[in-house]
């Protein structure tokens, strides 16, 4: 669901506030667990929810490089936080998966496959995150490689997506031109509007999926008053982008520059813990991970987020190819935003901003290019002998 | 697999606090497990009989502090085919190598009513200073799942999975939300080896850096960054030196805090 589809655009409806909890209900009836934004430790996470109580009313969230501090305001907003800690990839590509067990006996062994996808249904997915998940479908389901695994969750998924009333302090899908507008990917989109005494959702339909669950909840046509105030409040987040990321001629000024002397300035400050990649939408790096009993009898295959930051991730016969914190963020940035775009046909940044508010010491992806930009692409004083370590 | 007999496995302590030790015995689940895929040859803490080396595999736990010690790893290391280092004493010199920043003998003199009887090593050392390790466990204690699986890995043949990468791993892979970021609480997990789970940031605490450093520790990068915070200079030396206080890594980063020449 909310695959790519040819679903014609239908004029925005009105759903009221107060029926949101319907929404849930609906959902659920459906067979669906509602995954929706919940305060929790300090941030707006996603996690599942059962009542529209359980939404972060009033919640919203400072960002800046390497601090997140939540905020309350007497709103009574649901969605003015911007981006989680973490993106929807922990249901879609899950931290640990189990891909079979295998029991000896008798001199042989079965195999038991694990194959529960859940029945998710996403609410409040961001524009820039439905992007990510556009990514993610391009590297799981559309590559020579499809990974079934991904594709019963991801086709099992309904997305509620829910434009951004604000832009966080390190958002940028402007440079990315990702949004803050959702366009496509997803079932139902959300603009909530909060006026006077009134607040309302403009929602607009992307698949029949998502026409199917309308159909069960009370709506009406909106005015166009009202998709205006749903356009202004777009423009305005637009407008208020916390960072910028220059991307023209991104791709060639980062090949050019495997030699910029910015790359020894980073490595002085990542502390390589791997945070950026875990926390980014579209990284999708595994290890796999065969496990035994100490009986022998039993057997475990795990497939685990992995990052290019760890030293197992290059390690190869006699060691790790890139055992230098330099070689290793290299290796990230310049795949992030330049060989993807060789490799999928797209960048692998999506402009959340989130490797940059929850690296431990602040390090911004941004700045970073920046730097190497002001370099113009120019050599170490070690020169241009191309050096991987 | 099947074999002509079960290796033999002993237990031995060094300088230490047992906890890494218990942590076998606190395997409960596994433990009838690891009886009938093990013989427990020597391990007092669980048993009075002894059956005599060499063993396959020796646990080995706590540091080496006495010339007596420092002799006695070395018969063990002659009967053991496999030996593991168990927990941080054993792999890093333990809490007691606090030691090591200071002259022994002002402290022999200070808790001891008969100086004289005490014999003792300047520093306190990781077995690894002294002989040939095959595998070393880290941990303040150690995490009795990883223990069982270098058990089951030695058992089958196979390499353990008790990766080296930081905690922060282990708290993205959790879904825990970031005490440091979040909460501007100093955490130790970027530059800490994991391992533990990602215990303490799961009930909101930085972590205390139990399992010492990771495989590539930025130290001074998460030192700039707690000074950021506002964690005082003194503070950043004790933070680095608690269990895992004479990794080098540790050692290091608290060392410069700690130098006359510090400006900060």
């Amino acid at each position: 669901m909310a695959l790519p589809s040819s679903f014609p655009v239908s004029p925005p409806l009105i759903f009221e506030r107060k029926d949101l909890q319907k929404l849930l209900e609906v959902l659920n009836a459906q067979g669906y667990r509602v995954i929706g934004p919940t305060v929790r430790d300090g941030a707006v996470i996603y996690d599942e929810v059962q009542s529209d109580h359980e939404f972060p009313v009033g919640w919203t969230d400072s960002q800046s490089a390497g601090t997140y501090r939540l905020e309350k305001s007497d709103s009574k907003a649901l969605f003015a936080y911007t981006a989680s800690p973490q993106s929807w990839k922990r249901f879609l590509h899950p931290p640990a998966l189990t891909l079979w067990e295998a029991h000896r006996s008798n001199g042989t062994f079965q195999i038991t496959a694990e194959d529960a996808s859940p029945r998710y249904a996403f609410v409040g997915v961001r524009a820039c995150e439905l992007q990510a998940i556009a990514i993610q479908d391009k590297v799981f389901l559309y590559s020579e490689f499809m990974d079934p695994h991904y594709k019963a969750r991801r086709e099992n998924t309904f997305i509620v997506a829910v434009n951004c009333g604000r832009a966080g302090g390190t958002c940028f899908c402007v440079s990315m031109n990702t949004g803050p507008k959702a366009s496509s990917g997803f079932d139902l989109a959300l603009t909530e509007i909060l006026e006077d005494e009134r607040h309302y959702f403009v929602v607009e339909i992307g698949s029949e999926a998502g026409a199917e669950i309308m159909r069960e909840l009370p709506h009406r046509p909106a005015g166009e008053g009202e998709i205006e105030a749903a356009e202004r409040i777009l423009a305005q987040t637009a407008a208020s982008m916390g960072r910028e990321l220059k991307t023209d001629d991104l791709k060639e000024l980062l090949y050019r520059s495997y030699e910029s002397p910015r790359w020894d300035d980073v490595a002085r400050r990542c502390l390589t813990c791997g945070n950026c990649t875990l926390v980014c939408p579209t990284c999708f790096c595994t290890t796999v991970e065969d496990v035994t009993d100490l009986t022998g009898e039993q057997a475990q295959r795990v497939r685990k987020w992995d990052s290019c930051f760890t030293m197992d991730f290059s390690y190869i016969h006699g060691g790790s190819v890139r055992y230098s914190t330099k070689s290793r963020y290299r290796q990230w940035l310049t795949h992030k935003l330049a060989t993807w775009i060789d490799q999928f046909g797209t960048s692998g940044c999506v402009g959340c901003g989130r490797c940059i508010t929850w690296c431990p010491v602040g390090i911004d992806i941004t700045e970073e290019v920046q730097a190497v930009r002001a370099g113009g692409g120019k050599t170490s004083k070690k020169g241009a002998k191309h050096e991987n370590v | 697999m099947p074999r002509d007999h079960k290796p033999k496995l002993a237990v031995w302590k060094f300088a230490s606090c047992d906890g890494c030790q218990l942590s076998l015995l606190d395997c409960e689940d596994e433990l009838l497990a690891v009886a009938g895929a093990i013989e427990i040859a020597y391990f007092p803490e669980a048993t009075r009989s002894v059956v005599r080396g060499p063993y396959d595999v020796s646990l080995v736990e706590g540091s080496i502090t006495t010339p007596h010690d420092a002799e006695r790893i070395h018969q063990i290391r002659k009967s053991s085919k496999f030996l593991v280092t168990i927990g941080a004493c054993a792999t890093a010199g333990g809490i007691q190598a606090l030691r090591n920043f200071k002259d022994v003998n002002s402290y022999v003199k200070a808790v001891y009513a008969t100086p004289a009887y005490i014999e003792t090593l300047e520093k306190s050392t990781p077995i690894a200073d002294h002989v040939f390790v095959d595998f070393q466990l880290r941990g303040c204690p150690v995490n009795k799942y990883q223990l069982v699986e270098v058990l089951s890995a030695y058992l089958n043949g196979r390499k353990p999975n008790t990766p080296s990468y930081s905690v922060c791993v282990e708290c993205k892979q959790r879904g825990t939300v970031c005490v440091m970021v979040a909460h501007g609480t100093p955490c130790l997990g970027p530059v800490t080896h994991a391992g533990c789970g990602a215990l303490c940031p799961a009930y909101n605490r930085g972590c205390y850096g139990c399992f010492g450093p990771m495989e590539t520790p930025n130290t001074a990068a998460l030192g700039e960054w707690w000074r950021k915070l506002g964690v005082s200079a003194p503070d950043i030396v004790r933070a680095f030196r608690s269990f895992n206080a004479y990794a080098d890594a540790f050692r290091k980063e608290s060392e410069v805090y700690e130098h006359p020449n510090y400006q900060g």
